[in-house]
This record gives structure tokens, C-alpha cells and sequence, in this order.
């Protein structure tokens, strides 16, 4: 199914929780809502399910206007963050209750979630109950339960933040599977980038209530569309490095050679920009423009990450081994094309 | 050192129990006993055969039987009832948003603080006027619902992650369908403590009945009783029989029951 949000806005008294957002979601996508706590995405959740109204816009489900239809009535599928698993029912009776509810006959209940269950790895439980269950078969119980009445929309809040580490891994690629297989669109909430780039087909960063990007996951990594979400994705975080440009190069505060590089071009001459670096976008070079002195080293295998000094401000880059870096060690720097770019140091706009 | 102390305190509890123990034990052994038994000096303890026939003669001058099922019907009566009400009144404070909700609540439980004998004369003028006036009815109608019993199910209710409530909706349950499927199935610890107390306090209650029960058909066990001592005052052991008829059930209900009780009242936040 396909969704549209039309200039949906939240605000709660005088506080703008999601402000004029617009976004269409294709037939059996899956799309994150990612951004910091704070940043709406739990808000636009939760009026996609119906659980909260509008205070402007409209939502679309294909061609119906479903913004004032109540949520046992708009066929959506909801994982909670802490699974909202009845405690007092059987695996197998927490998986059938959206049938119950739609007086489903026992017995057809009962194979369709013999069904479900088979598909998310649970139908060996199903007499159990919930407190019985690990974290991660919790989880997979209320996606079964989620999924059984075939919604026409999953929505997943935050659903792996309750779980450890390895099982997060796990459960992320679970989902994935299962979403590609029951070709249900989907929305997932997280705040974990990693989690984001890893599962999604587009990812949707907010803050403030306000979209910053809506693209595919890659080109959210390699083509920011502000500071903000130049930060927000990668690990470990972009580095910033303040100057400014002259005669079409960058000149960085404290350096003796500035750095030229073709997407320069348009930056105005004088203007003060700061120059954002990935880490692994630094290269070593003898002549290199930027000179930088080893403050530590951490051995990765087959690269070192390295804390570097350009004057008094610190920051990681991921160094090939044959240099040899030593704590102290004065070295000269470039930067490669891809991972680079020039942002607005006041407004955080991107300049190039 | 604390051995000894430890043995005191059991000490203590055991003498303490034995004080609590000794009249009911008394009651139900003279419940037995032949009139020369009961009275005689040094008190007799055990009785010379367990036969039953101070029952018999009690059921005989009185209509136990009948104080025995009018107090059933009263005490199941009141408590189905009053469970529903609290049940739905919970709910609505705990889980539905309407204007007023906390005033009302408020003034509810302020309200808790009137003890039920300045209600009497309201209550017994409102029974005359419906016309109930000496029957079961009057017995009935005025505990159909109860502040206190809302108010442990209402802490209980407040205690269910709101993710329940929103998941069930989603999948197409009411609130009444959540409310009857999650939310009492959830409760039963706490139910089952109010529907005890409720039990306890609709069986043991005296006072009520004295004042809106007249005919001797329709009065419950603890004021049949009453007029029964009054009535078979020389037969002291026949009294024993019917006291033990009135407390057994309640003291076997309360045996079965009270870590609910307990428990259920601790978790509904509230000393009883």
C-alpha cells in the first residue's frame, strides 16, 4: 500500500512535535523515521496508527483519507518498543487476538497463526506465555501478532532498543527478511543510524519535528543535505575542520597550504565555511596541504585509526598502516573526493 | 543471642494466636457440648460425643436455613454487582479522558471519609420511598457499589503499560472487548481481594439489616443470630451452634484466601 503524508503537523499546546511533514511511502517499502529522542518521529508513528489526531494535514492509505479514521479501523500493524504482549494469554492466543476481535472462527485463527508463527521462528512457543519468552521471542511473537491481519501498513516503534546487542543484530536482519517476504510496507522509528542504514530501502532524518533528509540510506551517507545530517550518520562521527575559502581553495584556520579540490566551485571567495571530513576520507601525502600532528593510535587491523591534531582541534581518521604512525609524529594530509564536503558554519546549509 | 531473641518473638506470636484461637475454638467445641457441658465448673473442654443435635434444635427455633440463604443471596447478590460497577467505574477514571475526571475522582474518594452510619437515616428514608422497605431489596440495593473497591481496581488498572491499551485498539478491539479480554483477566489478583472483602463485609454486615429488616423470613444470619441469643438465652450451647453456623463459611473462605487479600490490598496501595 502506498502512504501519503500531507503537510501532516503535530503540536502539542504551544510545542510543534512534527512540523509540515510530506512524505510518500511506495507499495512494500520499508522506511525509517530516524533522528535524535525529541525529534517527532514517535509523534508521526503514532498518527499513522491512529492513536493520535492531526492538528493540520492529511494522511493518505492509497486513495482513502484515513486522518480521522480511528486506529482499530484502519488496518495498520503496530510492534511496540516494549511489545505490548498480553501477559495473561498464550503465545498462541496473543497472536490470534486481532482475529478474535474481527470474530474469526477458532479454528481459522488457530492455522493462521500456526502460519504466522512458522514465519517469524515462534510456532514452537505457542503455549507459553509471554513472561516465559527471551527478549528476542518476545519480539518475534508481536510482529507475528502484528502481521497476522494482513496490515496494510507495519509500523515498528523502536522495536530493537530492548535488546542486547547480538540479538539486535539479529533481530534487524529478522525483520528485514520478514518484511521483504510478506511485502508489507513499513515504517520503522529507531534513533540508531546504524540500525537505519542497515535495514532500510529510504530513510527519512528528522529533528525538531522538521524533515532534514529523505533519501536513499547511501546517499544520506554520501550526500548530506545539511551539517546536521552530515553529524547524525557515521561512525565515527564526521570531522569538522574551520576556515575559509580563498581563491577558490580552502584554507583551514592555522594551515599553510589551502586544499583545492573541483567542488569548490561556487563557494563564494572570504566566506568563512567549515570543511567536514569522514574519516576515511583523509588520505597521507608528503606534500599533503594539511599538516597534522599523531596524537594516538588505535590498531584495527588492517588500518589505523588515528587521533590527529590540526592546531587545537582533535579528530579521527582512519590511516592505511604502511605509514607507521607514532604518538607525536608530524604528518601532512589530503583528502580524498568522496566524503568531503563544505557546509555553512552559521546556518549548517550545505555549500558544496 | 538471636536465638533467644527469635524464640521470644514465636513465643509471643504463639500465646498471641492462642488468645485469637481460644473463643472460636471454644465456640465450635461447645457447639457440641450437652447444656450440664457447657455450664459446668471447672469448664469442660472437650465434648463427651460430636453430635449434632444443638444444630438440630437451633434450626428448630429458628429459621436458619433460611437467615443461611437470604445472607447467600444478599452477599452474592451485592458482590456481582458491585465487582461490575467497580470494574466499569475503574476503567473510566483509569484509561477513558472526559472532562472533569480528576474532580470527580477526588471528590469521590473525599467522600470515602463519611462513615456509613451517618448515611443510615438518608438511606433508610430513600428505602422507604422505593417502597423496599423490609425486603431483600433494602439489603441489596443500597452496596451496589463501593469508592474503596473502584479505587484498589483503579491503582491496578493505573499499572498497565498504556502500549497495552493502544495495541488492542489497533487490533480492533473496543474498549469494552479490552476492557473484559486484558484489563480483568490482568486484575484477577486485585479482583479477587475485592471480591473477597466484599464477601466479608456483605456477610458479617449487622447493623443495616437490624434497621430495614423486620419480618423474620427476611432477615440475614448475623441478625437472626441476634435475635435468636436474645430469644434462646438459656441455651447457651445452641447459641454456640448457630454462631458456628454464621462464622465457618467466612472463616473458611478467608483461610483459602488471604495472601489475596493481603497481597491484593498491598498492591492496590491501601491498608484495609
Amino acid at each position: 500500500m502506498r502512504v501519503r503524508l500531507d503537510h501532516v503537523t503535530k503540536r502539542f499546546g504551544s510545542f510543534t512535535a512534527v512540523e509540515d511533514f510530506n512524505a510518500t511511502l511506495e507499495d512494500g517499502e520499508l522506511v525509517c523515521l530516524l533522528g535524535p529522542s525529541g525529534c517527532g518521529k514517535s509523534t508521526l508513528l503514532n498518527m499513522l496508527s491512529g492513536i493520535l489526531p492531526l492538528t493540520e494535514g492529511k494522511i493518505w492509505f492509497d486513495k482513502d483519507d484515513v486522518t480521522k479514521v480511528p486506529p482499530e479501523k484502519r488496518g495498520v500493524g503496530l510492534v511496540f518498543q516494549n511489545y505490548a504482549l498480553y501477559p495473561h494469554l498464550t503465545v498462541q492466543d496473543n497472536i490470534c487476538f486481532p482475529l478474535e476481535t474481527q470474530r474469526v472462527p477458532k479454528k481459522d485463527r488457530i492455522e493462521q497463526a500456526q502460519e504466522i508463527a512458522k514465519l517469524v521462528h515462534v510456532d514452537m512457543l505457542m503455549h507459553r506465555r509471554p513472561g516465559e519468552l527471551s527478549g528476542g521471542q518476545q519480539q518475534r511473537v508481536a510482529i507475528a501478532r502484528a502481521l497476522i491481519k494482513n496490515p496494510r501498513l507495519l509500523l515498528l516503534d523502536e522495536p530493537l532498543s530492548n535488546l542486547d546487542a547480538r540479538l539486535r543484530l539479529e533481530m534487524r536482519e529478522e525483520i528485514r527478511r520478514i518484511q521483504q517476504r510478506t511485502k508489507v510496507t513499513a515504517v520503522f522509528v529507531t534513533h540508531d543510524q546504524e540500525e537505519a542504514l542497515a535495514i532500510s530501502d529510504r530513510i527519512i532524518l528528522m529533528k525538531n519535528g522538521i524533515t532534514q533528509q529523505n533519501d536513499l540510506p547511501q546517499a544520506l551517507y554520501d550526500n548530506p543535505a545539511n551539517q546536521f545530517v552530515a553529524s547524525f550518520l557515521g561512525n565515527p562521527p564526521i570531522n569538522y575542520i574551520p576556515g575559509r575559502m580563498q581563491d577558490g581553495a580552502f584554507l583551514a584556520d592555522g594551515a599553510a597550504e589551502p586544499i583545492r579540490m573541483p567542488i569548490f566551485h561556487g563557494v563564494p571567495d572570504g566566506k568563512k565555511v567549515v570543511l567536514a571530513v569522514r574519516s576515511e576520507a583523509f588520505t597521507t601525502e608528503e606534500n599533503g596541504p594539511i599538516p597534522a600532528e599523531v596524537s594516538r593510535v588505535y590498531t584495527m587491523g588492517k588500518e589505523e585509526m588515528a587521533w590527529l591534531q590540526i592546531g587545537d582541534i582533535e579528530f579521527r581518521a582512519y590511516i592505511d598502516n604502511e605509514e607507521g604512525l607514532v604518538p607525536g609524529k608530524q604528518i601532512r594530509l589530503n583528502v580524498r573526493r568522496r566524503g568531503v564536503f563544505v557546509f555553512d558554519p552559521e546556518s549548517g546549509e550545505r555549500l558544496a | 543471642m538471636r536465638h533467644v531473641y527469635r524464640f521470644f518473638i514465636y513465643l509471643f506470636l504463639t500465646v498471641m494466636g492462642l488468645i485469637m484461637f481460644l473463643p472460636f475454638l471454644w465456640m465450635f467445641l461447645s457447639a457440641f457440648k450437652t447444656s450440664a457441658e457447657v455450664t459446668a465448673s471447672p469448664p469442660v473442654w472437650i465434648p463427651s460425643s460430636f453430635s449434632l443435635i444443638n444444630f438440630q434444635l437451633a434450626f428448630e427455633k429458628a429459621p436458619f436455613l433460611r437467615y443461611f440463604i437470604n445472607s447467600v443471596v444478599v452477599m452474592i447478590s451485592s458482590v456481582l454487582v458491585t465487582t461490575v460497577t467497580s470494574i466499569l467505574a475503574a476503567f473510566a477514571f483509569s484509561r477513558l479522558r472526559f472532562p472533569g475526571r480528576q474532580t470527580l475522582f477526588s471528590m469521590l474518594l473525599s467522600m470515602m471519609m463519611i462513615p456509613f452510619e451517618m448515611l443510615i437515616i438518608t438511606n433508610y428514608t430513600t428505602v422507604i420511598d422505593l417502597g423496599i422497605y423490609d425486603t431483600i431489596w433494602a439489603l441489596i440495593l443500597p452496596f451496589t457499589s463501593s469508592i474503596f473497591y473502584t479505587y484498589i481496581l483503579k491503582n491496578f488498572f493505573d499499572t498497565v503499560p498504556e502500549s497495552l491499551y493502544w495495541s488492542a485498539r489497533i487490533d480492533g478491539a473496543s474498549n469494552w472487548h479490552y476492557l473484559w479480554r486484558v484489563m480483568v483477566p490482568m486484575a484477577r489478583p486485585s479482583l479477587t481481594t475485592v471480591i473477597l472483602l466484599n464477601a466479608l463485609a456483605s456477610w458479617n454486615s449487622f447493623m443495616w439489616p437490624m434497621y430495614v429488616i423486620i419480618k423474620d423470613t427476611n432477615r440475614t444470619l448475623p441478625w437472626g443470630l441476634q435475635v435468636f441469643t436474645t430469644e434462646a438465652g438459656s441455651n447457651p450451647e445452641q447459641q454456640m451452634a448457630a454462631s458456628t453456623v454464621v462464622v465457618l463459611p467466612m472463616i473458611i473462605l478467608f483461610l483459602f484466601a488471604r495472601k489475596y487479600i493481603v497481597g491484593g490490598v498491598a498492591r492496590g496501595g491501601l491498608k484495609g
